[in-house]
């Protein structure tokens, strides 16, 4: 009986191996059906193992694959029809027409940008990305294209334009985890924060009166003072200025002299001016044009 | 009525193609645990058997498998397959192919536990009748082993593909746009018009994945009541 069981063993090993073999085989043949410059990209992998496609194997593939979100409006999101929207999409269009390739939208989440770019899942992240230095270690940021910084936003009858107004018994409302937050406990350790963990849940408490003022990232705050009545931003800026770039596989050199270039070519239309035009102005207004938006790559 | 339809979100739902979107993405959960539930069972039958084996090689390599699938979550599978890949053998799997690979990878080992489990609860004098009666060991398999076998199996499988079913949403994390990504697209794309749109939407979610799992339960609870006579 032991012997029988031996013998059907192995037979049972060789059909298991070879579904094994047959699946992993169709799989990369799938995948190199659906991305023509694959092998060419494997050559190019760096020593650490990451792999990108050069501004030449992406132009010869006729498309480009671009990480973006599909749920940040009006960064990155996806309309009623299921096309992809906003500022960070627009500029994805522009690059992918000028390189005359098709584009390929990749939904990305926050916590996978770098990742997607190590691994060559895509080819550019245009996904709100704040260039800080830590990341600039793990991927190579190109010239930026908007401005963020923090901001503080209070009720329209007792704004609050400079932090010393807030006195020691009123509480500012942060969300935990963010740069808000972050930054008030280091340089401002005398205000009193009052953490919540969501956005709706600082939003209800700031509506209710648990704070004087709620901080947060400007482009929220200006957001939010937009759409509710009652409040103003009073802060716009606050902190350092941190901005906003594409970002390729680190020592993608050709695709980030391209970016490079082509930022500072469209400075000559006023491109992200007019990308804050079609999709910005409804959310920040015309007032925060300028504050937000960087052209040619020059921050003010 | 129609204050609470436009409350609760369910308005969105019938904004441009936004219903077709959420059945498209219900479609790519659906297929992705199908194609990984039908490889898992086949997979999970032959690995099932060889686990019954005596042969400490086999065993030991089973044993190993099996915990490597009960401690690792799924998401750290996930990452492992479709970015690990790549880092390590510059491999690039399409994220569909590397979600099939890990539900199928997971899938075959608890089923194959489940096989080992139902074959193992076979009393001995099942086997010694039949061949007693003059049955050779196929005849024997195919004849008394196995019927009784899958009737021990079906509820603890249809539990198990339930269950890859509902983990589907795990997905998102390696950029596959599913169900719950689509609701949470539309619920973004509407937060100024429609802030509740979550509930509309999540309920929507709610009612698709019922829609799939019902069926499941109602076939398996049908099919031990036919055969428990």
């Amino acid at each position: 009986m032991y012997m029988k069981n031996t013998t059907l063993f192995k037979l049972l090993a060789v059909v298991v191996a070879v579904i094994m073999v047959v699946g992993i085989m169709s799989g990369c043949s799938k995948a190199t059906d659906a991305d023509k410059g694959n092998a060419d990209a494997a050559e190019a992998s760096t020593t650490d193992g990451t792999i990108y496609r050069t501004l030449d194997e992406i132009k010869g593939s006729g498309s480009i694959k671009i990480g973006v979100f599909s749920d940040k409006n009006p960064f990155g999101y996806v309309d009623e029809n299921g096309k992809y929207q906003g500022y960070d999409v627009y500029f994805a269009r522009r690059i992918a027409e000028d390189l005359g390739v098709e584009v390929e939208f990749v939904s990305t989440e926050a916590a996978n940008r770098v990742e997607a770019l190590q691994t060559g899942k895509v080819d550019i992240i245009l996904a709100n990305f704040t260039v800080t230095e830590e990341r600039a270690q793990q991927v190579d940021f190109a010239l930026p294209y908007m401005n963020v910084a923090l901001g503080v936003v209070s009720p329209s009858d007792k704004v609050i334009t400079e932090l010393s107004q807030i006195g020691t018994d009123d509480a500012v409302i942060v969300i935990s985890g963010t740069t808000a937050e972050i930054y008030l406990e280091e340089n401002n350790p005398e205000i009193t924060l009052k953490k919540y963990d969501t956005y709706s849940d600082a939003k209800t408490a700031f509506e209710n009166g648990q704070g004087v003022a709620w901080a947060n990232d400007n482009t929220e705050v200006i957001a939010y003072a937009n759409t509710v009545d009652g409040y103003t931003v009073g802060i716009p800026k606050l902190g350092s200025d941190d901005t906003i770039a594409p970002a390729v596989t680190k020592g993608n050199e050709t695709l980030l002299t391209w970016i490079n270039d082509e930022i500072k070519a469209l400075a000559d239309e006023q491109f992200f001016h007019k990308d804050y035009e079609e999709t910005l102005v409804d959310t920040y207004g015309k007032a925060y044009e300028e504050e937000l938006v960087v052209e040619g790559g020059v921050i003010k | 009525m129609q204050a609470l339809v436009t409350d609760l979100g369910f308005d969105v739902l019938f904004k441009g193609t936004n219903f077709t979107r959420l059945l498209g993405g219900m479609w790519v959960t659906l297929k992705i645990s199908l194609i990984s539930v039908a490889l898992s069972i086949v997979l999970g039958i032959l690995l099932g058997v060889v686990m019954t084996f005596k042969n400490p090689v086999t065993k030991a390599i089973c044993r190993v498998y099996l915990e490597i699938v009960r401690i690792m979550p799924q998401l750290v599978l996930l990452f492992i397959v479709y970015y690990g890949s790549a880092r390590l053998i510059g491999l690039k799997f399409e994220p569909e192919f590397a979600a099939v690979i890990v539900f199928t990878f997971w899938g075959t080992a608890e089923m194959g536990d489940l096989v080992r489990g139902a074959l193992q609860s076979i009393p001995k004098h099942q086997y010694e009748s039949a061949y007693s009666l003059g049955l050779n060991r196929s005849q024997t398999y195919f004849s008394i082993v196995i019927p009784q076998t899958i009737r021990r199996l079906l509820p603890l499988s249809i539990n198990l593909v339930t269950r890859m079913i509902k983990t589907t949403p795990l997905i998102v994390m390696i950029e596959v746009v599913e169900a719950t990504k689509v609701a949470r697209q539309i619920i973004d794309a509407n937060r100024v018009a429609s802030p509740n749109a979550a509930f509309g939407l999540f309920f929507v979610i709610f009612v698709l994945y019922f829609a799939v799992c019902w069926p499941i339960s109602l076939l398996a609870s049908h099919l031990e009541k036919k055969w428990s006579n």
